[in-house]
């Protein structure tokens, strides 16, 4: 059994129209020390998978079904109170916005310390030595004077860093990072994330990384998943996704981008744009963008059109795609081998 | 046009620097010290001394980091800002200083696509509105089925349906909307077009899209392109040369495969290596110490030297300037010029 297992996790934002379904069966799994990247376009659903691990989505959104057994104990359906002893303790999380998560009237220290001692029992001189080792540890110049100052004194980059010290306080089996350098720079970004790479490495931490960009989840993570209008349509080992995309929606996103694509080119692009999760398309959802339903003699296609395509394996990779089955010829496993 | 013009850019700017000042009015500018009331002035110093040409039919990309004032670059030339001093010259003419009215048949000539389709669009306009508004301001003599078949012709163009027309601007997508931003800008059938990372706010699928409609656009219309960007993908793909920007200076400027198959400033060297890969192997990315310095407080010497492996003594005193290198890049580093430095 892996330290995580999420599935069939279900997701809805109860709305007067009707429910949004933001999350559609979706299973993943995390061992300790692994590294998944969550990959997808805005409005994917990927943040939403990420709040979703801590319940912390907020009304009128609310867990519709599926499971998430983290360390042999079942979260959803648990109590703040009881949520509380995993939350920033043993699963953290790490936000987009480095100006937006930390709190602009107080100081580092002060923020660090305070959540030290919401979840163990220790003096303020002991918490303010642990949040100075953290901060040695992110390689914050000056960690020693940046404990006294407040997070409009710093930078982007650092306080990024401040917040992966954070979340690193209390030795937490898992990181989330939710788009961690997407507001930074190109150079600061490698920083932060070779930081949050070598740390994970050392100290045997899971990370689950959330990102729409395919170079930075080639870089750091072991395993991947594609995320298409809430449902998980490829997962399998990164190397394997990258080199070989099976799904024509990953294959599209590669193909999309300008460095896969000699200089002045006319790029591949994907026609049209993510559906509305309030008004799906019927069958896949991909369907209308998908190449092999929209060219002349994929109009028979009707599979795609009317059946939202089962998981196939193809290698060490899971693809939903009727495309893909049918090459494969139709091999299809069932949903509980899936899971394991 | 005559064979002058053809020979000479299309725009040309020299020596330009824009500073914004942070203190606020007179009095907020009145400070105690030691007793005795002085008056202290900050400036954010945007761009120090920036010279660039851009011929026609070109589409040079302006990269850097943010605060390296690339977008305050595309604004003063577009005249959305007054330089605090250097000139740029469209076509000979200059322009920097001209009154609204002067500068009127330039931006007709000029045209920009904004980062953020979302605030560009005005929300109370539809689209038919937002396109027509720039072809009446242009040309007031136009009777009313002129505006409207323009309008169609640009619409049909970058791929509108002619449906949008009554329809508002909440009602696309970003990538859409970024469609119908680019369609105003062509509405009055400019030669010379400012777009500030006009996809960085759009997802992966819808960039591809976009990029794909400035290049038609330009192989169509014979449109020059200032392209200001972050991203060096994009840049490789799009630009025919390439300005490196660090600190409100030029640090290189080259053509594309130039400067993508050799890099030379340090700087460069640096942005390069930082770009996430796709490829296997994890890149050797070469570290920059510390952070971009604020443009409040300038460094002395070469903007970069804080955070430079190559710096001496030199580069901490002076100013280096752009010097023509070997194979046709201009470097702005005295290790390039003395050739410390490969």
């Amino acid at each position: 059994m892996s330290l995580l297992d999420v599935t069939h996790l279900d997701v809805r934002f109860a709305l007067r129209k009707g429910d949004v379904k933001a999350l559609r069966d979706v299973s993943f799994s995390l061992d300790r020390g692994e590294r998944l990247g969550i990959v997808g376009e805005s409005g994917a659903g990927k943040s939403v998978a990420a709040f979703t691990l801590l319940n912390l989505i907020a009304k009128p959104g609310y867990i519709a079904g599926g499971s998430i057994c983290f360390d042999g104990q079942e979260l959803i359906g648990r109590s703040d109170r009881s949520l509380r002893h995993i939350r920033g303790h043993r699963i953290s999380m790490i936000f987009q916005d480095p100006m937006m998560t930390l709190n602009p009237v107080l100081s580092i220290g002060e923020q660090m310390v305070e959540c030290l001692k919401a979840h163990r029992r220790i003096s303020t001189h002991e918490a303010r030595a642990i949040s100075l080792h953290k901060l040695v540890q992110v390689q914050i110049p000056s960690p020693e004077a940046r404990l006294d100052q407040y997070p409009h004194e710093l930078s982007g980059g650092m306080r990024q860093r401040v917040i992966i010290a954070i979340a690193l306080l209390l030795d937490p089996d898992i990181i989330i990072a939710d788009e961690p350098t997407t507001a930074l720079d190109v150079t600061i970004q490698a920083e932060i994330m070779a930081l949050l790479l070598s740390l994970c490495e050392k100290h045997n931490v899971g990370l689950i990384l959330i990102t729409h960009d395919l170079g930075v989840v080639s870089q750091v993570t072991q395993r991947m998943l594609v995320m298409y209008a809430g449902r998980v349509i490829e997962d399998g080992p990164t190397r394997e996704i990258i080199n070989d995309p099976q799904h024509p929606y990953t294959q599209g996103l590669m193909n999309a981008l300008p460095q896969m694509a000699t200089p002045g080119s006319h790029l591949n692009q994907i026609p049209g744009s993510m559906p509305s999760l309030d008004n799906l398309p019927s069958g896949c959802a991909f369907h209308p963008r998908c190449h092999f339903v929209t060219r002349p003699d994929g109009q028979h296609r009707q599979a795609c059109k009317e059946q939202v395509p089962d998981f196939v394996t193809s290698g060490n990779c899971r693809v939903a795609c009727h495309m893909v089955a049918d090459m494969l010829g139709y091999e299809r496993i069932p949903a509980e081998e899936i899971t394991q | 046009m005559s064979v002058a013009d053809a020979a000479s850019p299309l725009l040309e700017i020299r020596g330009l620097e824009k500073h914004f000042s942070l203190s606020g009015d007179f009095l907020e500018q009145l400070q105690f010290q030691g007793g005795r009331l002085v008056r202290r002035q900050e400036y954010v110093h945007a761009i120090n001394g920036v010279d660039l040409e851009i011929q026609r039919g070109e589409a040079l990309c302006v990269v850097g980091e943010s605060g390296c004032g690339k977008s305050t670059v595309a604004r003063t030339v577009m005249g959305l800002l007054r330089p605090s001093a250097g000139e740029i010259r469209y076509q000979g003419q200059r322009i920097d200083d001209l009154s609204t009215q002067a500068l009127l048949p330039y931006r007709r000539r000029m045209q920009m696509i904004f980062q953020n389709p979302y605030a560009s669009l005005n929300p109370r306009m539809t689209i038919q509105q937002t396109l027509e508004e720039p072809i009446r301001l242009h040309h007031p003599d136009w009777n009313r089925q002129a505006v409207e078949e323009k309008v169609q012709e640009v619409m049909t163009s970058v791929g509108i349906a002619s449906d949008w027309g009554t329809r508002y601007g909440h009602e696309f997508s970003g990538g859409q909307r970024q469609r119908i931003a680019i369609a105003r800008a062509l509405a009055v059938d400019p030669e010379f077009i400012v777009a500030d990372e006009p996809i960085s706010a759009l997802d992966v699928s819808i960039q591809a899209q976009v990029l794909n409609l400035l290049m038609e656009a330009r192989h169509e219309r014979q449109l020059t392109y200032l392209f200001i960007t972050h991203d060096l993908a994009v840049v490789e793909h799009f630009g025919t040369r390439v300005a490196v920007m660090y600190l409100g200076r030029v640090c290189e400027i080259a053509d594309t495969a130039t400067l993508f198959s050799r890099p030379r400033h340090p700087y460069t060297q640096a942005l390069m290596s930082a770009i996430p890969r796709l490829e296997d192997d994890r890149p050797q990315h070469i570290r920059l110490e510390g952070e971009v310095p604020t443009p409040v407080h300038l460094p002395a010497g070469c903007v970069f030297h804080g955070r430079c492996a190559h710096a001496d003594e030199r580069c901490r005193r002076e100013i280096p300037s752009l010097i023509a290198t070997d194979d046709g890049s201009r470097v702005a580093c005295h290790a390039v010029e003395e050739g410390r430095l490969d």
